[in-house]
């Protein structure tokens, strides 16, 4: 089946979709949430912890979608504050001062913008996350299951592996934003996704991402035990051939995964 | 040589180049870096002012026209009420330097192959190229400041609204690496809308190539300072805009991620005065010093006075050195 940038955008969007969480609980054993950032409050559009995977710790991180629209409330629509960055570097941190290695999960609209968001520094704390995660000394791996959305995505995906789910979508703003910044008027979204390349399947070209993972034509929900064994069988490769690496080796090709682009 | 146009503090020269060699190669199926930026060809011609003589400029703030030359001899600031006009980087670099010293621009000709093939955007590039005389919108060179080496960057305003793409991202990136290199500090000013749109996801990633390039450089202890003019907003202040060792902003100068026109979108109520201003910054904590445009070349001397045993051939395991 052929599916539009459009209708990538629009399924990537769609509520169905399994959330990080119900990600974090098919791959990984025992986890453990881990609350705030020690400096403001919990950000619950990111949730992060330790967990077990086929019996190696590991630090897991996910913005959250809301299951329902209480909960979406509640988790601001995955757009996460300057909280929500500063809990995951945190997070992170203390990975590599364990010796764990990270695995994210990127669904998010874009950070937050307002007031607060703005006050506590949005873009000094992804700016932040971005120089610290090209230097921390264990592995990273990054999917992007839905929506990835700008800068707030980012944040979490400077890695040494990033992967996107077959509809899933990574741009530099929403097509809405886009369209509205290069042709003054948001209607044209669709137009926009057109001109925006942000499939899976436009940045794998590109040689951004190192590979999609396959979903149904009804999108994940529909069989997502399939993909979920996929991700697993991801994981288990990638941290094993990273695990294997010299750190330097590691962060030199880390390095130069962006350096080349 | 530079220091000519410093002298005379003109506007960016115009310069001839090949088109030929812009022509992009669709059928270059190749996945490197040279996909996403060229180098172009081009000639030096005479160097011309951009702006014919004796244009007049009218002052935003207080209504008043103001001759060109008399408002760049007085630091783009306006004589009547000191409001800032916004510099062009040449501008801004012959205010900062010791501009009788060498000063070598690095990476002039690196352009962007538009990685998108975006509807109009190589159209747009070449007008602006051939209008403004600049490539892309920043300009990079190693420098003196009261005789101390440095690599400065500066963006132009003029350019796309200073926005950055894999041209920025890229000459960013060569400028952090030769100075980890050399053991040399860094300052950028910035003055940026954010990242270029018509790169898309290409122009993302741009913050995570110099976040890292940027990082390596800290981590040998060397010295980075950023300065935030005019605006800095989007993808720029969050990456290296907002990673100097010392933040330093103009006054007054609209620094934030979203720019207040989404955000007051979004929240639909009204924004509070002063809202993302230079002075708001530093009341929540996020630049170190404000610091008047006449003032500035002092103060960054001064900076790189007191960190000079770091970043001068220092490294990080030696915590300071007498001699
Ligand atoms: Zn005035």
């Amino acid at each position: 089946m052929n599916f539009t940038p459009w209708n990538k955008v629009q399924i990537a969007r769609s509520p169905l979709r399994p959330t990080g969480l119900d990600y974090i609980e098919n791959l990984f054993d025992d986890f453990i949430e881990l609350h705030g950032d020690r400096r403001f409050s919990d950000d619950k559009a990111i949730v992060g912890g330790i967990a077990s995977f086929k019996g190696i710790p590991v630090t897991v991180i996910a913005q959250q979608k809301g299951r329902n629209t209480k909960d979406n409330i509640l988790r601001n629509f995955s757009m996460p504050h300057p909280e929500g960055y500063r809990k995951a570097l945190r997070l992170m941190k203390q990975a590599e001062k364990f010796k764990r290695p990270i695995i994210c999960f990127v669904d998010t609209p874009g950070a937050f913008c307002g007031i607060g968001a703005e006050e506590r520094g949005q873009g000094e704390a992804i700016a932040t996350n971005l120089a610290s995660m090209m230097l921390l000394k264990t592995p990273i791996l990054t999917f992007v299951i839905s929506e990835g959305g700008s800068g707030g995505a980012l944040a979490l995906g400077v890695a040494d592996r990033v992967y996107m789910l077959r509809h899933a979508i990574y741009s530099i703003l929403s097509p809405e934003g886009f369209a509205s910044i290069l042709y003054k008027d948001s209607s044209r979204a669709e137009e926009a996704a057109n001109d925006m390349k942000l499939t899976a399947q436009d940045l794998y070209k590109f040689g951004i991402i190192d590979g999609i993972i396959d979903e149904s034509d009804g999108g994940v929900q529909t069989n997502s035990l399939k993909t979920m064994r996929e991700i697993d069988m991801i994981i288990e490769k990638d941290l094993t051939s990273l695990i294997n690496e010299e750190t330097k080796d590691m962060l030199d090709k880390r390095y130069e995964r962006y350096r080349k682009i | 040589m530079l220091s000519n146009i410093f002298r005379g503090k003109q506007y960016a020269v115009s310069k001839k180049y090949n088109r030929q060699s812009l022509k992009d190669n669709i059928e270059e199926k190749k996945k490197s870096i040279k996909e996403n930026y060229v180098e172009i060809q081009y000639q030096e011609t005479e160097c011309k002012p951009n702006v014919p003589e004796g244009i007049v400029a009218k002052c935003a703030k207080c209504g008043k026209i103001i001759y060109n030359k008399l408002l760049i001899s007085n630091n783009k600031i306006c004589p009547e009420c000191g409001a800032y006009f916004k510099m062009t980087a040449i501008e801004r670099l012959s205010t900062i330097i010791d501009v009788d010293d060498l000063c070598i621009e690095y990476d002039k000709q690196v352009t962007t192959k538009d990685p998108l093939k975006f509807p109009g955007y190589k159209e747009k590039l070449l007008n602006l190229q051939k209008r403004t005389g600049l490539i892309d919108g920043i300009l990079v060179v190693k420098a003196k400041i009261k005789t101390n080496d440095i690599y400065i960057a500066v963006m132009d305003p003029v350019f796309l609204m200073g926005s950055m793409g894999t041209a920025i991202g890229e000459k960013l990136t060569r400028l952090f690496e030769r100075a980890t290199k050399e053991n040399l500090p860094v300052i950028v000013f910035c003055s940026s809308g954010g990242a270029r749109m018509q790169e898309g996801i290409f122009s993302l990633m741009q913050m995570a190539k110099v976040s890292g390039a940027l990082a390596r450089h800290s981590e040998a202890g060397l010295l980075y300072i950023s300065v935030l003019t005019d605006p800095t907003t989007g993808g720029v202040t969050a990456s290296f805009a907002m990673l100097g060792d010392i933040i330093l902003a103009e006054p007054k100068a609209l620094i934030g991620f979203a720019g207040p026109r989404v955000i007051q979108q979004t929240i639909g109520q009204k924004l509070p005065e002063g809202f993302q201003r230079s002075e708001f910054l530093l009341e929540h904590g996020f630049i170190d010093k404000i610091v008047a445009r006449n003032d500035m070349r002092e103060v960054l001397s001064k900076i790189i006075l007191l960190h000079q045993n770091k970043s001068q051939g220092g490294s990080k395991d030696e915590f300071y050195t007498m001699e």
